[in-house]
C-alpha cells in the first residue's frame, strides 16, 4: 500500500488527528505527575475506568461518557482520602484503584454478554476511533490545554516546592484538584488509543524521556509532547502497515525513545567528564 | 514602627504533642530578629503557623496588620525554607525559571509574567553573585549555589519582610559570612525586616538587634542588650558563650 493513500483513509486521519491531542496532552500532564511522584495515579484511575465502561455497557449507556464522571469521582475520592482519611496518597491510589477492578469484575460477571466489548477497552483501538469519540477528544484535549495554560505557574510552582508556592499565594489546594481532575479526563481519553491496560505508560513514558535531556520546565514539556506526538503518529502508521496492535507499539515506540534519550544523557555526562 | 507580625498565646499541636505554648511576641519594622533555640523547639513550626502552612490550635496571628487567616499580600513576604524540603533535586528547572517564582505572589489570575519581571529576576542574580548560573539547571548546583538561589527567589518580589529558616546549613564559611553581610545590608539599607531561624548563634548575634529564644515556649524575647544581660539566656548558654555572643555584637 502506497504511503500517500493510506493517508487518504478517513479512519486514519481521525487516528492521527485524535492522537496527536491526547497525545500531547498526555504528555503535558505526565510531566507533572511524575515531577511530583505520582505516576500511578494514571494506572489507578485507568483501572477505576474499567468498572466504569462496564458500567456503561451494562446500562447500554456509551462508555466513555460514562467513564468521564465515574473517574472524577474516583480522583474526588483519592484526593478526599489522602487529605482526610490520613492516609498516604499510593495507598489512596491502591484503595480506589481495586475498587475499580472489582465492581468492573462483578459487572461483567453478572451482566454477562459484554465480556467482548469490554476486552476492546482493555487494549484500546485508535484506528477505529468513532466521530462521536473524535470530536470529543478533540474538544476535551482542547479545554485541558488552555486550563494547562490558565494554571501554568500555580501547577508549576505546585510542582517544584508545594510550601514556597503557597507561600507565594498559590492556592495549592485548588491546584492540587485541578491536576486530578485534568488526569482524570485524560485518563479516560487514552483508552481509546492505548487501551486500559496500557494508559499509565502514555502518561508516563513521554515525561521520563523529557527527563533525560530537557534543559529548562518549558524545555521538558516541549520534548515531552514532541516525543509523545511523534510516537503515537509513528505508532498508528506501523500498526497499520505491519497489522500490529496500535496501542501496543505506540507504547513500546515511547519506551525506544525513552532508551535512546537514555543514551543520550549517558553519552552527555561521559563527555562532560 | 508598624507592627510587621504579632502572635498572642498561640498554642499549635503537632501529632497530640503541644509543639508551642503560649507564644505572644511582636515583630516592628526593620526588625533583626534571631529566632535561636535548641532541636524540636518549636522554631520552624513556629515560622510555618505563621504563615499558614501549619494550623494553630489557638491564639491569634497578625501578619502586617491584618489577622493571618485573611492575609493575602505574599508579594510582601520572601520565605527561605529549611533545605527546602519538598524540593525534588531531578526537577529540570533553570535558575532563572525557579527565580521567577518568587514573583507569583504578585500576579493575578491568568498569572503572566512581563517584559519587566526578567530585569528583576537579572537583578537579584546579580545581587546574590549567581549571574553566571542563570541558565543552569539547579539539579546542577552545589548545595550552596542552591541556596543562593533559593535566596533569590526569596528577595526577587523586593519583600518587607524576609523570613530565612535555617539559611546557613549548606554554606562554608566564607559564603556563610557573605549571606549574613548581605541580610544585614537589605535590613540597614531597605529596611527589611528579617527573621532568621539559625543553630549559629554566635553568628547571628554579630547582625541581629532582637533575639527570641524559643523552647516550646518563649524563653526570651527582647534586644540584644537584655539578652546579653538576661538571667534567663545565662542558664541556657552558661557564662562563656553568653559573653562570645555579645562581645562578637561589638
Amino acid at each position: 500500500m502506497e504511503p500517500v493513500n493510506f493517508l487518504h483513509y478517513a479512519f486514519v486521519q481521525k487516528a492521527f488527528l485524535a492522537g496527536a491531542f491526547i497525545g500531547g496532552l498526555c504528555a503535558l500532564l505526565g510531566l507533572f505527575l511524575v515531577l511530583r511522584r505520582l505516576s500511578l495515579i494514571a494506572d489507578g484511575l485507568s483501572h477505576v475506568s474499567f468498572g466504569a465502561i462496564a458500567l456503561g455497557l451494562a446500562l447500554g449507556f456509551y462508555p466513555l461518557t460514562v467513564a468521564i464522571p465515574v473517574v472524577l469521582l474516583g480522583s474526588y475520592l483519592i484526593l478526599k482520602l489522602t487529605e482526610k482519611a490520613r492516609i498516604y496518597g499510593d495507598a489512596a491510589i491502591g484503595i480506589v484503584s481495586a475498587v475499580g477492578i472489582a465492581g468492573g469484575v462483578i459487572l461483567a460477571s453478572v451482566s454477562r454478554g459484554f465480556n467482548v466489548d469490554l476486552l476492546s477497552y482493555l487494549f484500546g483501538n485508535i484506528l477505529a476511533i468513532s466521530d462521536l469519540e473524535l470530536v470529543l477528544s478533540v474538544i476535551l484535549s482542547l479545554a485541558v490545554f488552555i486550563l494547562i495554560g490558565f494554571f501554568y505557574h500555580d501547577l508549576f510552582a505546585t510542582t517544584f516546592d508545594e510550601e514556597s508556592a503557597r507561600v507565594s499565594g498559590v492556592k495549592t489546594r485548588r491546584v492540587n484538584a485541578i491536576l486530578l481532575f485534568l488526569t482524570a479526563i485524560t485518563v479516560v481519553l487514552a483508552i481509546r488509543v492505548v487501551g486500559i491496560m496500557l494508559v499509565s505508560a502514555l502518561l508516563i513514558l513521554p515525561a521520563v524521556t523529557a527527563l533525560q535531556v530537557a534543559r529548562g520546565f518549558r524545555g521538558a514539556m516541549i520534548t515531552a509532547v514532541l516525543a509523545s506526538v511523534s510516537s503515537v503518529l509513528a505508532g498508528i502508521t506501523l500498526a497499520f502497515f505491519l497489522d500490529l496492535p496500535a496501542g501496543a507499539t505506540i507504547v513500546m515506540l515511547n519506551f525506544f525513545l525513552f532508551v535512546l534519550a537514555l543514551f543520550c544523557r549517558r553519552v552527555r555526562i561521559i563527555s562532560l567528564s | 514602627m508598624p507592627t510587621i507580625i504579632s502572635t498572642e498565646h498561640l498554642h499549635v499541636r503537632y501529632n497530640a504533642e503541644m509543639a508551642l505554648a503560649d507564644v505572644t511576641f511582636t515583630i516592628s519594622s526593620g526588625d533583626y530578629v534571631g529566632l535561636v533555640g535548641p532541636n524540636g523547639a518549636g522554631k520552624t513550626t513556629l515560622i510555618k503557623t505563621i504563615l499558614g502552612l501549619l494550623a494553630a490550635e489557638s491564639g491569634r496571628i497578625e501578619i502586617f496588620g491584618r489577622p493571618a487567616a485573611r492575609f493575602s499580600e505574599w508579594n510582601r513576604i520572601g520565605y527561605l525554607p529549611q533545605r527546602v524540603a519538598s524540593f525534588n533535586p531531578l526537577f529540570p528547572a533553570t535558575v532563572k525559571e525557579v527565580v521567577g517564582l518568587g514573583l507569583l505572589g504578585q500576579k493575578h489570575f491568568p498569572k503572566r509574567f512581563i517584559p519587566g519581571d526578567g530585569k528583576r529576576i537579572d537583578r537579584a542574580l546579580e545581587l546574590l553573585e549567581i549571574t553566571p548560573l542563570r541558565g543552569k539547571l539547579i539539579s546542577e548546583l552545589s548545595g550552596g549555589e542552591q541556596q543562593r538561589v533559593f535566596l533569590a527567589r526569596a528577595i526577587v518580589p523586593d519583600p518587607d519582610l524576609l523570613i530565612l529558616d535555617e539559611p546557613i546549613t549548606a554554606l562554608d564559611p566564607q559564603t556563610r559570612d557573605n549571606f549574613f553581610s548581605l541580610i544585614s545590608r537589605f535590613n540597614r539599607e531597605k529596611g527589611t525586616t528579617i527573621i532568621m531561624v539559625t543553630h549559629d548563634v554566635g553568628s547571628i548575634g554579630q547582625y541581629a538587634n532582637k533575639f527570641l529564644y524559643l523552647d516550646r515556649k518563649v524563653v526570651f524575647f527582647g534586644p540584644f542588650f537584655d539578652f546579653c544581660q538576661s538571667p534567663e539566656m545565662n542558664k541556657h548558654f552558661g557564662d562563656y558563650s553568653q559573653h562570645v555572643i555579645c562581645h562578637q555584637h561589638d
